[in-house]
């Protein structure tokens, strides 16, 4: 939690100051009584009504400047809760920035946006309430004990019994109750749970008639909720009724105990009212420490989840940028001739996965070929392409671009040498402009065009209203799925990459459009991966890498791979029947 | 405006009403509730008087009335203790009635989920109706709850305590029911201030969490382009803006409580004044002077409750309306009495047409027969009804002419449910239970052994990549745990148990490799054999032994025939088929 305090200390002097001015306020709260006190000991008749003006001009002042002090309080406090909160989203969403593929793997996005929203948020709630009140309740609370001790010692012994009674009975219930509220939580988390996936699995459940084991399995769900529900309402009611009991009771013993005073002369009528007086204000502040500790209680538990997201470092460090001898070794290997991308003996295994992923995998591919990767589901095909731009890390071997590890280029150079079309076209909200200049701000309209043209989606553009500024709604939703893959390539193709890697990215274009797709990429000066499930998007590659299960169960050209891999030919013929037939036929002449 | 603001209170009356039959169930709780909540009340307001007329039996040295003191102390004693039972229990009773009535409406919205015809569903965003049915209805418990234990309470509260002051000191209570209501005024002019604010600081967040969605949703793509800096100066334009804000509506907000702490200080000030005056004069005692002050710091307070609770009520309503007008949602039409025997699956599409929305036709004139044990595909560009025809086939929804029999009856004269257990079906979309394998494989045959099971998932070839998960068929599927073609085999596993008569695959292998998608496919033809099954399939090279191969555009068939058959008229259908060989 430490690494929050960074933040907070920007804002130390509005950290001190919120609550000392809450106090000097509580302060003012805790003289009233007193001085009704000497209003009503002064009787009237003796001390002539000037000085009653005079008490009563005191407590106009004492609220006037009361209100003073905490309109100052809740300034800074307002200050310090919102400007913390806003550093610290800053510095987490910077701090995310910076994760490596593993990272955001093992976080997952939808984790890491509840962390940036709506715990900040909550930190920032507790915060502000805590600055407020965590120092001026307890403040008031001791302070009528204090006070009950300079009007009268013997009376302020009930204060000083019954204020640990009050906070030991208020933290018990709260102790019992803070973890059922966790639990009610997950009980609803639940029932939200399995309302999601009624709405969402309705059609397999009315196809497998269903319904009625599905209401079933909700209501078991729903009456767990509500019992757990009525059960945490049945601890937590005890804390108003107790408290109150207790207080009152507390109340009577004094009364007890200052009519002896009185009648020993020790005490005044006036000062008895006083004591009643503090006595009350204990619970009313009480209750409010309870409600507080309960926010506090859920804006911790919020901060420590913060904390652990900037407590998560980014595994992959960077070469920096300006290294010469990289630089040198650079020009030198591409004068040797060195592969644009190697791959030696390379295994690599995610984070957290039992298995690897990819088995000492070796090829080279030199400047201006294509490559295509085939395999089932699940062989590892996106894997090795992520594997370029070094998303992630190998455990084994080295992958190399122009004979330069990819761990001794700086992130700026992979990023500039290396365009990526993932598997999801992924488009962000703006014109098509923006979303063109996302890998490189300074492009120029024309390069774009040339990309739009490459990738096949000049047409597409030139339909929309006002081209290039036509607005992209967020997730690109008011585009189709090929329009928008056709749209992600070319966003890869503005940076002008010497590697262009396309992951399964033309699913969804139709046969032919993809065919022109391919050939114009291929009239480009750079070196191509396709990934694909197709045998035809890969068959004119001048290299084709076949996967299965992790390992390369071939390389080579079309021709090679149909006469030597056996992996290779089962892919082929599940695709092309017929030929199977005829192959099998002319085997058999 | 005026206007909005009618319609408003309209539906939220109408709300009220319609929550009134599940309240009313409760309406001996509620009695009861009430009952104790007056009982508390006056018992908590009482107390103070008693101790205000102790503490008039002292009036100074050697003149105290130790005895009258003790009596006093006694009764307040037990009062307090009945009060406290009367407020616990009242807290028990609303607890119970708040949670009940929200857990019979939510139990009414998941039966009412499965009886809504799927047109409604398809046409209304999952993620709005599960917020009706669990956020819209905790708010609603929370409002009813508040409702329950302070609405009451808050007014019965203001009603005895007038009484009792103006008991005391008719002039001392005046002056306190002349001014208060200048808190009000303090509190609305603050909060007609801060409601902007926080409307634009809704508006600032609105927007920075969709920048967060978009661009931590795609961390990847940000990171392969290298984005990272441009979009954190970017995100901090909006956190800067966000913190002015919120720091400003914090602030004025936060000004309320001070504010009328401050009137009521001043109200506090002249009540003591005024008193302190009449004592002298024996208009009051000095113990009746300190309950007059415990009231008159008292009395805010439920005007304040009571506010907060209108306006927590209205929220709560407003929730109300919104589920109920899911709730009131036409359910499908009735179901018809006829239930299948056997079924020998001759299947018969006539004059059927169909459209979703009235003015965009898509299915018209549909005419297809299909023989027992026939297997009719189904394809053709996006888009152009073959989904539809699985939708009109198993019923979920209704074809607008025309009808489809099975073995010679309409399936509108058959329940839904006999109709539906005829098929089984495999869709493109993988939905899978938050559940354990077991129970996902025997989703519609819940009683199937584990053999039964094994035997189902090694024949969807599943049954490898099950046996290596973490616990075997006892792993619960997450929704990240397996990949999407894993999905696909278990949803292929789940109908492969219940050997239905026919069968309905819509690109149910679309995910799975093309190697894999083979066995898959011979699996199905074992299974199938002599029963009659429906594919839509994307790629062609599934369909090839299809026994009827119709080749849809625009909700009209275009051909139909065999694949040789349609190789061979050169249409449609063999261009689309060669443009996937089709090489640069």
């Amino acid at each position: 939690m430490h690494n929050l305090a960074i933040y907070l200390r920007k804002f130390r002097k509005e950290c001190v100051l919120a609550p000392l001015f809450k106090l000097l306020e509580a302060l003012f709260d805790l003289l009233v009584p007193l001085v009704v006190a000497k209003m009503i000991d002064s009787n009237a008749v003796v001390m002539g009504k000037k000085y009653m003006f005079i008490y009563f001009g005191t407590l106009i002042a004492m609220a006037i400047i009361g209100l003073a002090f905490s309109i100052v309080a809740q300034f800074f406090s307002a200050k310090a809760s919102c400007g913390f909160a806003g550093s610290l989203r800053q510095a987490l969403f910077d701090h995310i920035q910076g994760f490596s593929f593993a990272e955001l793997d093992r976080l997952g996005s939808d984790t890491l946006i509840t962390r940036l929203s709506d715990d900040v948020n909550q930190v920032q709630t507790g915060l502000n309430m805590g600055l407020r009140l965590l120092l001026r309740s307890p403040f008031i609370v001791f302070g009528a004990m204090v006070m009950a001790f300079t009007i009268d010692t013997t009376c302020a012994l009930v204060f000083a019994v019954a204020i640990p009674v009050l906070l030991a009975v208020t933290f018990l219930i709260m102790k019992v109750s803070i973890p059922l509220f966790g639990r009610v939580q997950s009980g609803l988390d639940r029932v939200t749970a399995l309302t999601r996936e009624n709405l969402t699995g309705v059609r397999v459940i009315r196809a497998f008639c269903q319904e009625k084991e599905a209401v079933e399995e909700f209501e078991r769900s729903n009456k767990a909720l509500t019992r757990l529900n009525v059960f945490v309402g049945k601890v937590s009611a005890l804390l108003n009724p107790l408290t109150y009991v207790l207080i009152n009771i507390a109340a009577a013993v004094l009364i007890d105990k200052a009519a002896v005073r009185v009648e020993l002369g020790a005490l005044q009528q006036g000062e008895v009212v006083a004591l009643y007086n503090y006595m009350l204000q204990i619970i009313v502040e009480l209750i409010k420490l309870a409600a507080l500790i309960i926010t506090l209680n859920k804006s911790l538990a919020c901060a420590k989840r913060v904390s652990g997201i900037l407590d998560v470092k980014p595994s992959m460090e960077y070469a920096s940028p300006f290294i010469e001898d990289a630089k040198e070794g650079k020009s030198q290997a591409n004068g040797n001739g060195s592969p644009a991308v190697e791959f030696s003996n390379v295994t690599f295994t995610y984070p957290g996965a039992g298995a690897p992923s990819l088995l000492d995998i070796g090829f080279k591919a030199y400047e201006g070929q294509t490559i295509g990767v085939i395999g089932g589901t699940g062989s590892g095909k996106s894997t090795l392409v992520s594997l370029i731009p070094r998303f992630y890390d190998v455990d084994n071997g080295t992958v190399s671009l122009n004979g330069i590890d990819v761990r001794n280029i700086s992130k700026a150079e992979l990023c500039n040498e290396t365009g990526f079309v993932p598997q999801k076209a992924v488009l962000f909200k703006g014109s098509i402009r923006d979303n063109m200049k996302l890998g490189n701000e300074q492009t120029t309209d024309a390069d774009i065009w040339e990309a739009l043209e490459t990738a096949q989606a000049k047409e597409i553009v030139e339909k929309k209203p006002g081209m290039l500024d036509f607005e992209v709604e967020q997730g690109g939703k008011n585009l189709s799925g090929g329009q928008k893959q056709r749209l992600t390539i070319a966003r890869a193709l503005v940076k002008k990459p010497r590697i262009l890697i396309l992951d399964d990215s033309s699913s969804a274009l139709d046969f032919a459009t993809d065919a022109a797709l391919r050939k114009a990429i291929h009239a480009l000066p750079v070196t191509t991966f396709i990934v694909s499930q197709r045998i035809a998007c890969v068959m004119q590659a001048d290299l084709i890498l076949v996967l299965d299960n992790g390992t390369l169960a071939g390389k080579g050209t079309h021709e090679e791979l149909m006469s030597s891999c056996p992996v290779y030919q089962d892919i082929y013929y599940s695709q092309f029947p017929e030929e199977r037939n005829a192959n099998a036929k002319e085997s058999m002449a | 405006m005026k206007n909005v603001k009618t319609k408003q209170e309209a539906s939220t009356a109408s709300a009220l009403r319609k929550l009134s039959p599940f309240i009313g169930r409760y309406w001996v709780g509620l009695a009861a509730s009430i009952v104790l909540a007056g009982a508390m009340v006056v018992l908590q307001l009482y107390v103070p008087i008693l101790f205000g007329d102790a503490i008039d039996l002292m009036v100074g040295e050697g003149r105290v009335s130790f005895d009258g003191i003790a009596s006093y102390t006694g009764r307040i004693i037990m009062l307090v203790c009945i009060s406290a039972i009367c407020t616990y229990f009242m807290n028990l009773i609303n607890n119970r009635i708040a949670f009940g009535i929200v857990r019979e409406i939510r139990s009414k919205a998941i039966e009412h989920v499965q009886r809504v015809p799927l047109s409604y569903l398809d046409s209304h965003s999952t993620g709005d109706i599960v917020s009706r049915i669990t956020t819209d209805t905790d708010v609603l418990s929370d409002g009813l709850l508040l409702g329950f234990t302070q609405l009451f309470s808050g007014i019965i509260t203001v009603i005895v305590t007038l009484f009792f002051m103006f008991s005391k000191n008719v002039t001392v209570s005046l002056l306190v029911v002349v001014l208060t209501p200048l808190s009000f005024v303090v509190a609305r002019f603050i909060s007609s201030r801060s409601f902007n604010l926080f409307k634009k600081q809704s508006e600032i967040r609105g927007r920075q969490t969709g920048f967060i969605d978009e661009i931590v949703g795609n961390q990847k793509v940000v990171k392969a382009f290298g984005y990272e800096d441009r979009a954190s100066s970017r995100f901090r334009k909006i956190n800067d803006e966000l913190v002015d804000c919120s720091q400003q509506a914090i602030f004025y907000s936060s000004l309320t409580n001070p504010s009328t702490r401050f009137v009521n200080s001043l109200v506090y000030a002249c009540v003591a004044l005024v008193g302190i005056l009449l004592v002298p004069g024996g208009g009051l005692t000095v113990g009746g002077l300190s309950v007059l002050l415990a009231y008159a710091n008292q009395y805010m307070k439920p005007f304040n409750d009571i506010s907060s609770v209108v306006t927590e009520m209205q929220n709560a309503l407003a929730c109300a309306s919104r589920l109920f007008s899911f709730l009131e949602e036409k359910e499908e039409s009735p179901e018809a009495p006829l239930v299948f025997g056997s079924v020998k699956g001759a299947v018969d599409i006539k004059d059927v047409s169909f459209r979703y929305e009235k003015d965009r036709p898509l299915i018209e004139g549909l005419n297809v027969h299909a023989e027992p044990g026939m297997k009719i595909a189904i394809v053709g560009p996006t888009g152009c009804g073959k989904t539809t025809i699985i939708n009109l086939l198993m019923r979920f929804y209704d074809v607008d002419n025309g009808t489809i029999s099975i073995d010679g009856t309409p399936i509108t004269d058959i329940t839904r449910h006999s109709l539906r257990r005829s098929y089984g079906m495999v869709l493109q979309d993988t939905w899978l239970k938050g559940d354990t394998v077991r129970e996902n494989i025997r989703f519609g045959k819940p009683d199937a052994s584990d053999e039964e099971i094994i035997e189902a998932a090694k024949a969807s070839h599943c049954w490898e990549f099950i046996q290596r998960l973490p616990n075997g068929l006892d792993t619960i599927l997450s929704d990240d745990g397996i990949s999407q073609g894993q999905k696909q085999l278990l949803c292929i596993a789940r109908v492969m148990l219940c050997h239905p008569p026919m069968l309905i695959l819509d690109e149910a292998t679309s995910s799975i490799d093309t190697r894999t998608e083979i066995l898959i496919q011979q699996a199905f033809d074992t299974l199938m054999k002599g029963r009659t099954s429906f594919i839509v399939a994307h790629r062609l090279s599934t369909i090839r032994n299809a026994s009827l191969i119709l080749v849809m555009k625009d909700g009209h068939i275009m051909e139909q025939g065999t694949h040789d058959e349609l190789l061979s008229r050169g249409g449609f259908y063999e261009k689309l088929y060669n443009s996937q060989f089709q090489q640069v």
